[in-house]
């Protein structure tokens, strides 16, 4: 299919069910309901869903515009999540619930589990908890999800009992649940940065100071020179991530995390220094996508986790330059 | 913006290439010592160029009937990448391979690719690259060295200065005025073909702070040139020079200036066993900079492969790389240093100072980071 074909009716559907109104008013508490129905009636949820199993049968290499659009649209519900979710649902036989469902790693805490904050989990009616080896699907109730409280966040932790009631259980995938998690916030870093780099760059050419547009400063355009780059090069990370199918090698993963996560600080620093005051407010929209980059930046291991498993592989490998091991983990088709 | 940076695949005929130039690395590069291999494209060898040559891994982008390898810019990519990857020296034919034969098959005359591009290709003939000057850095289009045409040629006067390996070279392509004043600017600009060997030319080696000579200041005194000098058409050198300056930003070069550093880095870990987390972080973020630049790099492979000259994903690129080929010294020698009491070998060491000392010279060649972040500026239409 062509590229077009899948993703302008689903940035369609996302102008429609998340626009920055709806977006707000979800981040500040609001109901995230009619925002979900439409997207879970467009049936984009099941992109990565097997043919078989009455999915669209589609890779992740098709399934990364789709990922970076949820980025760049700042979609408040976690839509990524539940696309990989259910598809590993589907691939066990499982039918999946209707709601949103969230892709969290458990760790033992005291008598239960406990799990990092998980962006959005405030809004899933479902999690897929990766707890002991296995991916159990569990219903949320209040009880079990925290919010952490973050102003503008839907963020939150889970605690769970030792013996959670467990709705069915799927295969972790290669690499686990984080890593499947992380997949979805590199592309979504990628498609906000992307976003950001417009913004930014159509405020420097229209805001007037000292009789001429911003972007004419040669100190802002390097600037922005410099925030260009990180834009490509998170850009290509959630490319090398997507590239080869899912789940995605340790490799794939660690490059996308970690350039992901280390470009969401000056990309977001950049876009707020040219925008000055207005981008601190919160009727800009700018907010919506920053304040997104550095959660996602968190969430899942940041470029320091990511980047630890990475050298990690480096040094352990008998690889002669690192320019091979690059080149042969890149080519692989893992 | 920018969408042409997409993830690109090297095709697998190109990737063949590797085995031979490994082949060539193993038997003359491997044994050198690893601050001689860190120089690598700074390395002045004319013999390992013609044994490349010998062996069809130069002109792997120009026509079979110029004696090239008609492959194109993948295989260029292929070949470069294992040259460096290893730390071949490659200076010696690096200008002509990179540069100055694509701009010769560009726009130079049937008699003047026959005269040049064969010899460029087997390694026999190297060129340098004559912009710079006393008075024009970054700011080349001040140039004020001056061809006059003559009843019969053209006789040059001026001076071209930082030219890397001109008092090794053949020839020069140089970049001068032919008619108009400096405040002319772009206009009346020409570029030549100027033999270094011929009278009226005298050249000086700088020494640089490495203690190398790897550039110098080339004077000419009324020399005489003939017609056939005249590369391309009078008047068309800056057009002529930004489809150049492409070609020069575009490589695997402008990334892996200082990967030779790195694997000398990581041998010294594992030697010494100091795997812990924070080493892991640092090699793993290294890395992972390294994999997106390589994609990225491939990506403006692509767009050279297919007729593009792109000029402004070439200097993304290149800014990116150098920031990250300039991380690499500061970033070990913190690591080094954080431990006094640690063995590390004086050829670390020496390799480690190389690259710190030269690594400012990264984001200077071939277009400052300020002039390259200009043109980006450009290409996201700030400018």
């Amino acid at each position: 299919m062509d590229e077009n074909e899948l993703l302008e009716p689903f940035e369609r559907l996302l102008a429609d069910a998340a626009p920055p109104a709806v977006v707000r008013r979800i981040d500040e508490g609001a109901s995230a309901e009619a925002c979900w129905s439409a997207i879970a009636d467009s049936g984009f949820l099941d992109a990565l869903v097997p043919e078989d199993s009455g999915g669209a049968g589609l890779g992740l290499a098709e399934t990364a515009p789709l990922l970076c659009a949820l980025g760049s649209r700042a979609v408040p519900v976690p839509v990524g999540e539940t696309m990989i979710a259910r598809a590993l649902l589907g691939q066990a036989g499982i039918r999946p619930p209707e709601g949103a469902i969230v892709l969290v790693t458990a760790t033992p805490d005291g008598s239960g589990w406990r799990t990092p904050a998980i962006p959005l989990a405030g809004l899933a009616s479902h999690a897929l908890v990766e707890l002991d080896g296995s991916a159990v699907l569990i219903a949320l109730s209040p009880k079990l999800v925290e919010a952490v409280g973050v102003h503008g966040s839907r963020a939150a932790t889970l605690r769970l009992p030792r013996n959670p009631e467990i709705l069915a259980e799927a295969t972790v995938p290669s690499g686990g649940l984080r890593a499947a998690a992380a997949i979805v916030r590199a592309t979504a870093i990628a498609g906000a940065a992307n976003r950001l780099l417009d913004m930014t760059v159509a405020y420097a050419n229209e805001r007037v100071q000292f009789g001429k547009p911003i972007g004419r400063q040669q100190a802002l355009q390097q600037q922005l020179a410099v925030m260009a780059e990180h834009v490509i090069a998170a850009r290509m990370a959630a490319e090398i991530v997507c590239a080869a199918g899912f789940p995605a090698s340790l490799f794939r993963v660690a490059v996308a995390k970690t350039v992901t996560s280390q470009a969401a600080v000056p990309i977001a620093t950049i876009a707020h220094a040219v925008h000055g005051a207005i981008g601190i407010s919160e009727e800009y929209d700018l907010q919506l996508f920053t304040r997104r980059l550095h959660e996602w930046r968190l969430a899942d291991g940041s470029e320091a986790y990511w980047s630890r498993l990475l050298g990690g592989a480096r040094i352990e490998s008998d690889t002669d330059t690192s320019i091979n091991f690059v080149r042969e983990a890149a080519r692989s088709s893992r | 913006m920018f969408e042409n940076f997409r993830l690109a695949r090297l095709p697998d005929e190109d990737e063949a290439l590797r085995a031979s130039v490994r082949e060539l690395c193993a038997e003359i590069v491997v044994q050198m010592p690893t601050e001689r291999r860190a120089r690598s494209w700074s390395g002045f060898d004319a013999a390992f160029s013609r044994k490349l040559g010998a062996a069809g891994l130069l002109g792997l982008t120009l026509p079979k009937v110029y004696g090239g390898q008609e492959r194109g810019p993948f295989a260029r990519f292929v070949v470069v990448e294992e040259l460096l990857a290893c730390g071949a020296p490659v200076a010696a034919h690096w200008i002509a391979d990179r540069q100055s034969a694509p701009l010769i098959l560009h726009y130079g005359t049937e008699a003047q690719r026959a005269e040049h591009i064969p010899a460029i290709c087997r390694g026999e003939r190297f060129f340098c690259i004559g912009m710079s000057e006393p008075g024009s850095g970054s700011d080349l289009a001040s140039v004020r060295t001056r061809a006059e045409r003559m009843a019969e040629g053209w006789r040059l006067n001026g001076q071209k200065i930082w030219t890397t390996n001109a008092h090794h070279d053949d020839y020069m392509i140089a970049l001068v005025r032919t008619s108009g004043t400096a405040a002319d600017r772009q206009a009346g600009l020409s570029q030549f073909l100027v033999d270094l060997h011929a009278p009226g030319v005298t050249i000086r080696p700088i020494v640089d702070l490495a203690g190398d000579a790897h550039f110098a200041e080339v004077f000419f005194e009324d020399v005489m040139l003939p017609d056939d000098a005249l590369l391309g058409a009078e008047g068309q050198g800056w057009s002529q020079v930004t489809a150049e300056l492409a070609f020069e930003r575009s490589g695997p070069e402008r990334i892996y200036s200082s990967v030779v550093l790195l694997d000398a880095w990581v041998a010294h870990l594992q030697a010494v066993g100091r795997l812990d987390d924070a080493r892991r972080e640092q090699l793993g973020s290294l890395v992972a900079r390294l994999a997106v630049l390589r994609e990225m790099s491939i990506s403006v492979t692509t767009r050279l492969a297919s007729g593009e000259s792109p000029v402004v994903e070439a200097s993304l690129v290149k800014d990116f790389g150098t920031a990250f080929e300039q991380d690499l010294p500061a970033l070990i020698a913190d690591d080094l240093g954080g431990r006094p009491d640690e063995a590390v070998s004086p050829t670390l060491l020496r390799t480690l100072h190389y690259v710190t000392q030269i690594a400012p010279s990264f984001s200077l060649r071939g277009g400052t980071r300020e002039i390259l972040r200009g043109i980006i500026a450009r290409g996201l239409g700030l400018r």
